[in-house]
């Protein structure tokens, strides 16, 4: 077998992949602006996406709250600069931890179900049926997913900061000895308005990502339950990676500004 | 009517149809039969948009299909009944009547759509899921009747059913076919089902109608293929 051609092959499978995938996602945002809208659908996307994340939101960014004071606690004391850590984690929560473990989290639980459940319907014909019904899946199964993300993904990542600095707040006051008044003051003062809108940008950006990795890779799943397993695989995977390669990429955008 | 010219589709290197040719007459019930691989599905499928043939004509009355109209009156019944899970069976019986008329006229037409198919009303607010084999296939007949189409598939209509079950859908399918003069294809294993319901039968063998003609000729042929498939 000649090494050079497994690499070239290799190569165009995946430029391929990445043209498919990026033309999914742009007929997903086109169809968004086009009618038959499935309100039903809408509400149930916003409900699994939004809502019934909120306490694995809530719990990841508390701990990670929690954990990230007590480091840059030891870290800032090796220069003396324990003061400064209501202001750091303010901006690691707001700037980075946040929407990243809130994005990676919706990749979890999310992407994952999505995959999961339009696979599944996939391997049973319910997407057949759906078609013969006279029903786009694109404008069913995608659009309201898409846009329950784009819309939900941003606010659960602002839960997630305040959560997160609050669960700061509590360990730096509760055992570290800070003055809750001045812990808040400063966390108030330092933010800056593009800290928040950098990672509104982000939370909009991963939820586009989320809901249209777990709705591309549901629509292609093999067959069988084998199928299933493997789109839901490589949902997750995908999405992991995107998110942070994303999370880099906005990141340098932003930093420039 | 609608006629399928010289139909060709491969899948990578196999070929799975090679030249199906075939009409299915208006009002008629044809059922087509074949071995597993012998492109049945794919048949129906290319029919219907979800597989893209790779060439071959499909026409309605003489015009190249036009599958918007044509899939706005028709209806199917899948191997798996294909009830969407989240849906109510009522719901999914109405799925398509929710777009053109208030839910409660389109809830009216389904429970009376799923008493036609021998499903009582308590039925209609579970979820597909609570039901037995049977009960989703009936469920799957009243959604594929619930519009009155002119045109209805039926896959493997008896599959995964015990026989006392196979016979009351089988049974159904062929009151309902002289009730409403559908033109009807129905893709099945089951030589029950092809006496029971078909006007004209057709062996698919290798991509290709190799037999056809009517339920007496089954049993007078002496086509050795279709003679080993009814053994």
């Amino acid at each position: 077998m000649n090494p050079l051609a497994a690499v070239g092959r290799t190569t165009l499978h995946a430029v391929a992949a990445v043209g498919r995938i990026t033309l999914f996602t742009v007929s997903a945002i086109v169809h968004i602006f086009r009618a038959p809208f499935y309100p039903r659908q809408f509400a149930i996307a916003l409900m699994q996406i939004g809502w019934l994340s909120l306490p694995v939101v809530g719990l990841t960014s508390l701990f990670t709250g929690g954990a990230l004071v007590m480091q840059i606690y030891a870290g800032g004391a090796r220069v003396n600069a324990e003061a400064v850590v209501p202001q750091i984690v303010a901006i690691g929560m707001v700037r980075e931890l946040g929407p990243v473990l809130v994005g990676l989290m919706v990749a979890a639980r999310v992407t994952a179900a999505i995959s999961a459940e339009i696979a599944t319907m996939k391997v049973t014909e319910q997407i057949d049926a759906l078609i013969t019904l006279s029903t786009d899946p694109m404008r069913y199964l995608t659009v309201p997913r898409v846009l329950a993300g784009i819309l939900v993904v941003p606010l659960l990542v602002a839960i997630g900061d305040i959560i997160g600095i609050m669960g700061g707040y509590g360990v730096a006051t509760g055992s570290l000895g800070f003055s809750p008044a001045a812990y808040l003051r400063n966390t108030v003062n330092f933010l800056e308005p593009l800290d928040i809108a950098s990672s509104l940008i982000k939370g909009t950006a991963f939820g586009l990502i989320a809901t249209t990795m777990g709705c591309y890779f549901g629509i292609n799943a093999g067959r069988g339950a084998r199928g299933v397993g493997r789109a839901t695989k490589s949902a997750v995977e995908a999405t992991a990676v995107l998110i942070l390669a994303a999370n880099f990429a906005l990141t340098a955008v932003i930093f420039s500004l | 009517m609608i006629t399928v010219t010289n139909l060709f589709k491969s899948f990578g290197e196999t070929p799975v149809l090679r030249g199906a040719t075939l009409t299915l007459s208006k009002g008629k019930s044809t059922v087509v039969i074949g071995k597993s691989g012998s492109g049945k599905s794919v048949l129906m499928k290319s029919i219907l948009g979800l597989v893209q043939p790779d060439s071959g004509t499909i026409m309605q009355d003489g015009a190249p299909l036009d599958r918007t109209r044509f899939l706005d009156d028709f209806g199917m019944l899948f191997q798996g009944a294909a009830l969407f899970d989240s849906l109510p069976v009522w719901q999914n019986v109405a799925f398509r009547l929710l777009r053109r008329m208030p839910k409660a006229k389109a809830r009216a037409i389904a429970l009376e759509k799923l008493g036609r198919v021998g499903l009582e009303a308590d039925v209609a607010d579970r979820l597909p899921a609570m039901l037995s084999g049977g009960m989703q296939k009936r469920a799957g007949l009243a959604r594929a009747i619930a519009t009155n189409p002119s045109v209805l598939f039926f896959d493997e209509p008896t599959t995964g059913l015990d026989p006392i079950m196979a016979r009351a859908i089988n049974d159904l399918i062929r009151d309902i076919v002289r009730e409403t003069h559908a033109t009807t294809l129905t893709i099945t294993h089951d030589m029950t089902t092809v006496r029971t319901i078909a006007d004209t039968v057709m062996l698919l063998e290798q991509g290709k109608v190799h037999w056809q003609g009517t339920v007496s000729d089954l049993s007078e042929t002496r086509d050795e293929t279709l003679r080993a498939f009814i053994a």
